[in-house]
């Protein structure tokens, strides 16, 4: 929006200050995830610009933090169980979540508002609470210790999924309000049968929900440290139960080599998460 | 879709099995340490050798101490550390409580003098359900290029009117109480007396209480030495064996005040119901041998419990031990039985106190 | 209603009648069929995930709830000395059965993680309940050994010393003592004493047995008398002991166990001890609650107020609510600005702008809280810039990290976008025409924007401020790692009973009522946006 032509002079000001104002905000927001890219090639062992690297001197830099982070069998293993607990959590939340989906989403569903409820509650209920009481469930399910499923990879997907349902029933609830049910009754006017009925005609009009919704599902499980923390053993470390360790116990900027992968990972995701929302707009005849 | 969910099921099976194999192989111990690196030297001089011994693989967590993670995975049924290390007073009580299994400590291997395990040990290092192993000492040290002048005795430490700037401690009662009774001129050996009373204990707080807004407070060994690197404090209480490594491995610019130094021992110990807990005890006998004791000396300046491993640490080591006639002038033994009995209470207070 | 209900049906009935479905079936009872069977379907699709959530989150969270009412300890470890207690008046000392159940079960083989546990239990009521139980278990198999021999000990702690045992033994080889106490005399007599450090300190448990049988015979004042002058009269410490232990012979003798325990610790002989044992052995309790408003139960069982040192939980709660109304604020002021920038900017620029505030957002938890650990920290980027500038001093660097500035900072700045997205989409709706029609009334620019465009976005503003606070309150990651001492939460210290003190009674108290606020905001959320409407990204 430019400035109107009869804005006055101290409109002109506000104008520059205000979004001189808007531009401190957004470095406020991404400085701080930028910052840490430059530091991540620090050639000394410590979280902070050296002199060398202020004058841009290529012995203040190098690639050892990543070397490290190669090189360590821990952050590997550690990647490896990010991926896999996020990838089988989030397969799990999302079926489990887009069917939910179409049974909510149907008015005739008694009791609506409170099953909408319970669904959402891993969303709202604070993750310390969540954590313990999973500590107690899972180490003792129903108080039998002999199908523990604490610090196992099973337990720990479980927890995952049951966090990540909530953001797959949302988004896909979401893309079934605009869902003409003639579509369904033509389908099975035409003969096709209900499997046949939603892998063709529904599933492709709910998938930019489902995949948005599985996206979510997984940068949860992805992001999550404090289940991890109270439920998994050192076998399920994840990327993140590591960072927090190397936080707090044994600091190195080998974190900040993870975390500017963890950056390019988020970059990634968003670019994909962008990508289906303008698909799905489009599909859905949304204008932008 | 088809092979999609055959392979989710497939992976949902593999990791149900992954879930409960983990646990019945025998060859894999889970051993819990310091982090850092003493865990680093654990490796070295215990780790490693055994490892070439058996073929078994060896977990290495980390913790920072107490007894709250093995009484939880015993509380909860869910024992997955076989091998702690502890400090005595939380080994002593754990044995107590019944947390932690009882060992057959007349098999230890006699000193390669053939002196029997019983009297090779140094005394208060064997215990009921622990294992002597180390003796360690928590010091303070300062970064030199940041106080104009050298601080000399713990009472310096509480002193912020000659050497301002921030203080490190470590986020629990035990070893700070004391330092701060015998900054405030308790002597050593009255230390615990004074603390068993009330008065005492109002003492301790109120000499921690004039540094307390400028106090850093740390968990993990490693944090001290990277705090004073990192310049947020100019000198800090830490594991002598850190500053050790932070000093002579990578050569910075820190000094240890070893004035008011208390020291204690570190023990193994096998959480009750422990997965592998023949095949962890078999660890310690090979960990605490002779030889074994005095190599992890060669890693990190902490003194080797056996008598028949002193005369194994090499010479460059000697001075930095807690123990060398330099460094042991005015030390103060951790008393296990004062913190067995007082700990909850003074622990409570404590995060009470840094809460208010 | 009954009445009227009765004609009316009738003609309803008789009209319907004539309608059937193809297969006679009558037309309301079909639909009722058909409605029946949707309802099936479409809550048999719900089905598993209700089910998945029921027991695998519903259910864990109200089993840990549970645990801050549950008080199983002492039934568990000490189950008949409990019961017992039911009992006791609560004025006098309990009765010798009460003491006698305690010293068996407390030594009982096997129950050593049970008493443990109930030591724990003890101690969140009294500080030093801990090292008591300890301290009586590992007496109290030696007690139902030899009642007599403890209860003289615990009598008077002079019968354990060495002294006392030499002297009376070097006094058996005389005639004198031998004619008041001849069992006595012969049995310490037989006592192997010596200089070998391995020797015995005291006698075995019969040399105390037959001396006190024979300080309690009856008719034995003149042989008393007669040791205690062999003794040389009563200014002699042992010679006093005598007397005094044959003096009360009778009540040791009646109680021995009492005197025994209260050998152990003298807390045993306080009533207050055991008052604490019995409010603490029924099977619920609501101390937990009481701690977590910092109160307790006195002696008496009524509430009071912790002592001074104990009361932080309020405060905690209090903290807790200021720094999330604070950071909700803080987002507020934030969020405004560019939330109006990117809805007035054309699509093009702001999708671009959009993804700065959506980057933060989908990245790592933890990398933001390192960033700002690395921007923050007394040597990080901030202060050296501000040094730079020559703002701070070497020694007058900020501190910034490791206290409540961090926990704030780090939390706005990661709860900002939870603001943003609301804010922006409410925004987006807003037709620039009010705006130029106020303007074209004659209203300026700023009355314009406060007058007309701010009620408009009232609704993204509470619909982000609730968001932002339901997160802010139960976080726990980023003051757990850049709060310090004093900018933890009460996350923290429900993480700190389930980790460190293992009080998971006190985790559970606080944690339901944290989740008590928490669910109110919620509803309230529910109330004003409409859970339906929340959207994600």
């Amino acid at each position: 929006m430019a400035i109107p032509v009869y804005a006055g002079p101290l409109e002109r000001v506000w104008y520059y200050l205000y979004r001189f104002i808007c531009g401190c905000i957004f470095l406020f927001l991404i400085l701080p995830i930028l910052v840490i890219i430059p530091l991540s090639f620090n050639a000394e062992p410590y979280f902070t610009f050296t002199p060398e690297m202020l004058s841009f001197d290529s012995a203040g830099y190098s690639m050892r933090w990543y070397q490290d982070m190669v090189n360590n069998e821990q952050w590997l293993h550690a990647l490896k169980n990010s991926f896999i607990i996020g990838i089988c959590s989030t397969l799990l939340a999302t079926t489990l979540g887009t069917v939910a989906a179409l049974g909510l989403s149907r008015a005739e569903l008694p009791y609506k508002g409170l099953i909408m409820g319970l669904l959402l509650s891993p969303m709202i209920v604070p993750l310390i609470i969540t954590a313990a009481a999973m500590f107690f469930f899972y180490s003792a399910p129903f108080g039998i210790s002999e199908i523990a499923l604490a610090k196992t990879y099973l337990g720990v997907i479980l927890a995952h999924a049951a966090l990540g349902t909530p953001f797959v029933v949302i988004t896909v609830t979401a893309t079934l309000v605009g869902f003409d049910r003639n579509l369904i009754r033509a389908a099975n006017n035409m003969g096709a049968d209900n499997v046949t009925t939603f892998f063709k005609v529904i599933m492709p009009l709910i998938l930019p929900g489902v995949i948005s919704g599985a996206l979510f599902a997984f940068v949860t499980s992805f992001d999550e440290v404090v289940v991890v923390l109270f439920m998994a053993g050192f076998e399920q470390r994840t990327i993140p139960r590591q960072m927090w360790s190397g936080i707090r116990e044994q600091i190195s900027p080998t974190i900040l080599a993870v975390a500017t992968l963890l950056v390019l990972i988020s970059t990634i995701l968003l670019a994909t998460m962008e990508i289906l929302r303008r698909r799905s707009d489009r599909l859905r005849g949304i204008k932008n | 879709m088809k092979t999609l969910l055959k392979s989710v099921s497939m992976a949902a099976l593999g990791f149900a099995m992954l879930g409960t194999a983990g646990t019945a192989s025998a060859e894999t111990l889970t051993i819990v340490s310091w982090g850092g690196a003493y865990t680093k030297s654990q490796v070295e001089a215990y780790h490693k050798p055994w490892i070439a011994k058996t073929g078994d693989t060896i977990n290495s967590e980390d913790y920072n101490g107490g007894l709250a993670e093995v009484r939880a995975q015993v509380e909860a049924g869910n024992v997955t550390w076989d091998l702690v290390d502890f400090e005595l007073s939380d080994a002593v009580r754990g044995c107590d409580e019944g947390i932690l299994e009882i060992l057959p400590i007349n098999e230890l291997p006699a000193g390669d003098d053939g002196t029997p395990a019983v009297e090779d040990f140094i005394s208060g290092t064997l215990h009921e359900c622990s294992v002597g192993e180390i003796v360690w000492s928590t010091v303070y040290a300062y970064d030199t290029t940041k106080l104009s002048s050298a601080p000399t005795t713990i009472a310096d430490f509480f002193n912020l009117q000659d050497f301002p700037g921030k203080r490190g401690m470590r986020k629990t009662p035990k070893a700070n109480l004391e330092m701060a009774l015998m900054a405030d001129g308790v002597p050593a050996d009255e230390v615990y007396e004074t603390l068993s009373t009330q008065a005492g204990v109002e003492r301790a707080f109120a000499k921690l209480d004039t540094i307390k807004d400028e106090t850093i407070w740390w968990e993990a060994g490693a944090q001290p030495p990277q705090l004073l690197a990192d310049g947020e404090v100019v000198m800090t209480t830490a594991y002598n064996g850190r500053l050790f490594n932070a000093i002579v491995t990578e050569g910075k610019p820190f000094e240890i005040v070893w004035d008011g130094q208390v020291w204690d021992i570190d023990l193994w110990a096998i959480p009750k119901g422990a997965p592998n807990k023949d095949r962890a005890w078999e660890f310690i006998k090979f960990a605490t041998d002779t030889t074994r004791l005095a190599d992890q000396s060669n890693y990190i300046s902490y003194g080797p419990v056996r008598k028949s491993s002193f005369a194994k640490v090499t010479p460059e080591m000697q001075p930095h031990m807690p123990t060398a006639p330099d460094n042991f002038k005015n030390p103060l033994q951790n008393d296990f039985e004062f913190w067995a009995d007082y700990g909850d209470e003074l622990n409570e207070r404590f995060n009470a106190w840094l809460a208010s | 209603m009954v009445d009227a209900a009765a004609p009316s049906s009738a003609p309803t009935a008789s009209s319907t009648r004539d309608l059937v479905t193809a297969d006679g079936t009558p037309l309301k009872v079909a639909l009722a069929r058909a409605t029946r069977l949707s309802k099936l379907r479409a809550f048999l699709l719900v089905a598993p995930l209700l089910l998945f959530i029921l027991v695998s989150f519903i259910f864990p969270i109200v089993q840990m709830l549970w645990r801050s009412i549950d008080n199983p300890e002492v039934t568990d470890a000490i189950p008949r000395t409990a019961a017992l207690l039911e009992d006791w008046n609560g004025e006098d000392l309990p009765s010798e059965q009460v003491y006698a159940a305690l010293i068996e079960e407390i030594s009982a083989d096997g129950m050593r993680q049970e008493i443990g546990r109930m030591g724990a239990r003890l101690n969140y009521e009294d500080g030093g309940f801990r090292s008591l139980i300890n301290k009586t278990q590992r007496g109290a198999g030696e007690i139902s050994e030899s009642p007599i021999q403890y209860a003289m000990i615990g009598f008077d702690e002079a019968w354990e010393k060495q002294d006392t045992w030499a002297e009376l033994d070097a006094l058996a080889e005389s005639p004198g003592f031998a004619a008041a106490f001849p069992a006595t005399a012969e049995k310490l007599r037989a006592w192997e004493t010596g200089n070998s450090p391995f020797a015995e300190k005291t006698p075995g448990a019969d040399v105390y047995e037959t001396l006190f049988e024979e300080l309690s015979g009856s008719g034995n004042s003149t042989d008393i008398a007669q040791v205690v002058s062999l003794l040389g009269g009563t200014d002699n410490p042992i010679a006093d002991l005598i007397q005094r232990t044959a003096a009360n012979a009778a009540e040791i003798k009646d109680r021995p166990l009492r005197f025994a325990l209260g050998g152990v610790d003298k807390d045993w002989n306080d009533t207050a001890t055991w008052k604490v044992i019995k409010a603490v052995s029924p099977p619920v309790t609501m101390s937990y609650y009481l701690n977590a408003l910092d109160r307790t139960y006195d002696a008496n069982g009524n509430i009071v107020m912790q002592p001074e040192w104990k009361q932080i939980y309020v405060d905690l709660f209090l903290k807790t609510i200021y720094v999330s109304l604070g950071v909700t604020l803080c987002c507020i002021v934030l969020a405004y600005p560019i939330a109006h920038l990117l809805a007035i900017l054309p699509a093009k620029h702001s999708n671009l702008l959009l993804i700065l505030v959506l980057l933060p957002f989908w990245t790592s938890l933890l990398v933001r809280t390192t960033s700002w650990i690395v921007l923050l920290q007394s040597q990080g980027v901030v202060n050296d810039v501000l040094f730079f500038l020559g703002i701070v001093t070497d020694e007058s660097r900020l501190q910034l990290i490791y206290n409540m500035t961090g926990t704030v900072i780090a939390m706005t700045h990661i709860l900002l976008p939870f603001m943003v997205l609301p804010l922006y989409s409410v925004m987006k709706t807003i037709s620039p025409s009010y705006l130029r029609a106020a303007r074209s009334l004659g209203a300026n620019p700023l009355v314009a924007f406060v007058r007309v465009y701010v009620p408009q976005t009232v609704p993204g503003i509470g619909a982000g401020s609730i968001l932002v606070f339901i997160l802010a309150i139960g976080y726990y990651i980023t003051p757990a790692l850049v709060g310090g001492q004093d900018g933890q939460l009460i996350s923290n210290f429900i993480a700190y009973h389930m980790q460190r003190s293992l009080n998971w009674g006190m985790a559970a108290a606080l944690g339901t009522v944290l989740l008590a606020g928490v669910l109110a905001m919620y509803w309230l959320y529910d109330r004003l946006v409409g859970i339906d409407n929340m959207k994600l990204g």
